[in-house]
């Protein structure tokens, strides 16, 4: 066992051996609050100092080089009745969430269930499986876009050897996210990592007993693996949620939120407010949806954890 | 584990089978491998090629002649040798700066009492959540506020405090190493300044290690804050560098994908040779607090 934080609780401040007194407390608690500085000075000025700014910006008109007026929610109105780009950018984030969330845990616990076997070589094919998720960026990004392309792209060169005419993909508003999405699988191997991880700490116990009991493969999955790695999937849940609402690097050098919109994700609508348009009042609006949204979002999976997700050890 | 063959079953039959098992995973291994390395070879090989080659239909695989001149080319077309200086010095202050920004704090969190630890401890939890999306204005105002914008300040002053994924991280690490050599240095008067430094840095290298990876990777591939915070081109670094090139359309393929390989080479190689860091960090940071 660990030396958790659960174990030395706050109340035995004062009940160690060796020395006590109140003093050596409070030297204690000063110690610790010098070796905390880094994070404190990080989270008021960076952090909560921002999050509260970008708060009381909303409530204004400000545009960098023009006047500052406060307007209240007039902000939030705008966004509701007539920015229909702040519309188009929830309904392209929410739709590719529905994509690329689902697909992106399949495709990774497939994965990790295929690399959790004894084979020969597969340290090796785990090196290759992850290897993708360490790339990112502009690099990434250029590289798609020329396997996307409509003409003379690797994509369609394959889907031709299968009978297949490929769509343009960035070029056609229907297929664009759908591009986006499996652009994401080739980086799947980042979830498939903490799906293995997870595998391999499910007890062997289990799987014996269930062999007792006469399972078959299928059922040792469905009902020792599955229920297993539920907290591991609702943990990437969470944070894919949060990762597909940042997602900007990509749609911004593969294709600028075209074809007519149709890749305009919620931060580009943000980015383009802000530092296009410098319209800074209404871009920090935009940030508080997007905060509230993140805190709901990450709130109410968890709520619905409690029907779906198992932990093992837990009382019924 | 083991099962022992059904006893009506000739003994033969359970080798055969456990065989033709073994194939058929080893052939969906390849066949994976190969789906998800195309993709990186493909850029390499169009990289290579003479222009001719390139738009085909189908495809020609193998350039011919190899043109390793495109990566001169490309290399000439930016400032790409300023672009990897500026990289290198964001990346290794960062690294510097998020290994001590994040472990003090961290060090605080597992070995020490305070009293709000609990809480403080959760509330710097939340914060991994908030999305950099939403500091970003105010943030961005303070930083023209301090006379910073258009400089490398905001890409590396706020690495200097704390990260709070690296915290956990480092937090976790921490919470593992043995109190014996802690509890002995105290007793020999040690203070928490000198546990620190001479007992749990020392044992944490392997996820001081992870961060520096981290971090690595992390300032190497980001856009957001040099496009935000850069407008002289003396001062980008190699992932804005790369983004002006993609809107240039005089760019040839060929080129860009030899800035693209370039840009990526050094993520590679980390990767390749500390991939056991890479997979430990993740499962670090996904075990239970």
């Amino acid at each position: 066992m660990v030396h958790g934080y659960d174990a030395l609780d706050d109340k035995t401040l004062n009940t160690r051996t060796g020395k006590g007194g109140l003093g050596i407390a409070r030297r204690e608690n000063l110690e610790a609050y010098l070796f905390l500085l880094p994070w404190i000075i990080g989270f008021l000025v960076l952090t909560i100092g921002p999050i509260l700014a970008s708060l009381g910006l909303s409530f204004t008109d400000w545009q960098v080089g023009l006047g500052m007026n406060f307007i209240g929610l007039e902000n939030f109105r705008l966004m509701v009745v007539e920015d229909d780009l702040f519309k188009k950018s929830l309904g392209v984030t929410f739709n590719y969430s529905l994509m690329a969330l689902p697909a992106g845990i399949v495709v990774a616990l497939a994965m990790a269930l295929l690399l959790n076997q004894k084979v020969f070589g597969i340290g090796v094919f785990r090196t290759i499986y992850y290897l993708p998720a360490v790339t990112s960026g502009v690099a990434v990004a250029m590289l798609w876009a020329w396997i996307f392309n409509s003409e003379f792209g690797l994509l369609n060169w394959a889907l031709d050897l299968i009978n297949v005419k490929g769509p343009a993909w960035l070029l056609e508003p229907r297929w664009a996210l759908p591009a986006f999405a499996v652009m994401s699988l080739w980086g799947a191997g980042g979830l498939m990592i903490i799906y293995l991880a997870s595998l391999q700490a499910i007890p062997q116990t289990l799987y014996e007993a269930a062999q007792i009991d006469g399972a078959n493969v299928a059922r040792q999955f469905l009902h020792v693996t599955l229920p297993m790695l539920t907290p591991t999937i609702l943990f990437n849940l969470v944070v894919g949620i949060i990762a597909v609402f940042q997602t900007f690097t990509n749609a911004y050098i593969m294709t600028a939120g075209g074809p007519n919109f149709a890749t305009y994700f919620y931060v580009l609508h943000l980015y383009n407010n802000a530092f296009g348009y410098a319209r800074m009042g209404y871009a920090s609006a935009l940030a508080w949806v997007l905060f509230v949204i993140v805190l709901v979002m990450t709130l109410a999976v968890l709520r619905t954890s409690q029907y779906w997700v198992f932990y093992s050890g837990e009382k019924e | 584990m083991s099962l022992q063959a059904p006893a009506d079953k000739p003994q033969g039959w359970t080798f055969t089978y456990k065989t033709r098992r073994a194939v058929v995973q080893l052939a969906v291994l390849l066949v994976g491998s190969a789906v998800f390395l195309t993709p990186l070879g493909w850029m390499v090989l169009t990289s290579l090629k003479p222009t001719e080659q390139i738009f085909l239909f189908p495809p020609e695989f193998i350039p011919k002649p190899v043109e390793w001149d495109n990566y001169a080319e490309a290399w000439s077309q930016g400032e790409f040798w300023t672009y990897t200086q500026n990289s290198t010095l964001v990346a290794a202050l960062n690294i510097a700066g998020n290994i001590f920004g994040s472990s003090l704090p961290a060090f605080a969190f597992a070995r020490l009492r305070f009293t709000g630890r609990r809480v403080l401890f959760l509330i710097m939890l939340s914060t991994m959540m908030v999305p950099i999306w939403v500091t970003i204005v105010p943030t961005f105002l303070l930083f023209k506020f301090f006379g910073w914008n258009g400089t490398l300040l905001p890409l590396i002053v706020p690495g200097f405090f704390a990260v709070p994924f690296y915290t956990f991280l480092l937090r976790q690490y921490f919470l593992g190493i043995s109190h014996e050599l802690e509890d002995a240095a105290r007793m020999d008067g040690a203070n928490s300044l000198t546990i620190y430094f001479r007992i749990v840095m020392p044992l944490a290298r392997p996820a001081l290690a992870t961060v520096a990876i981290f971090a690595f990777v992390y300032h190497w591939n980001d856009l957001i804050t040099p496009l935000i915070y850069l407008t002289d081109e003396k001062l980008f670094t190699v992932a804005l560098g790369l983004s002006r090139f993609r809107n240039s359309y005089r760019m040839e393929m060929s080129h860009m994908m030899a800035a693209a390989t370039f840009a990526l080479v050094p993520v590679l190689i980390i990767y390749f040779f500390t991939q056991r860091l890479f997979i430990q960090g993740i499962v670090l940071s996904g075990s239970k607090g």
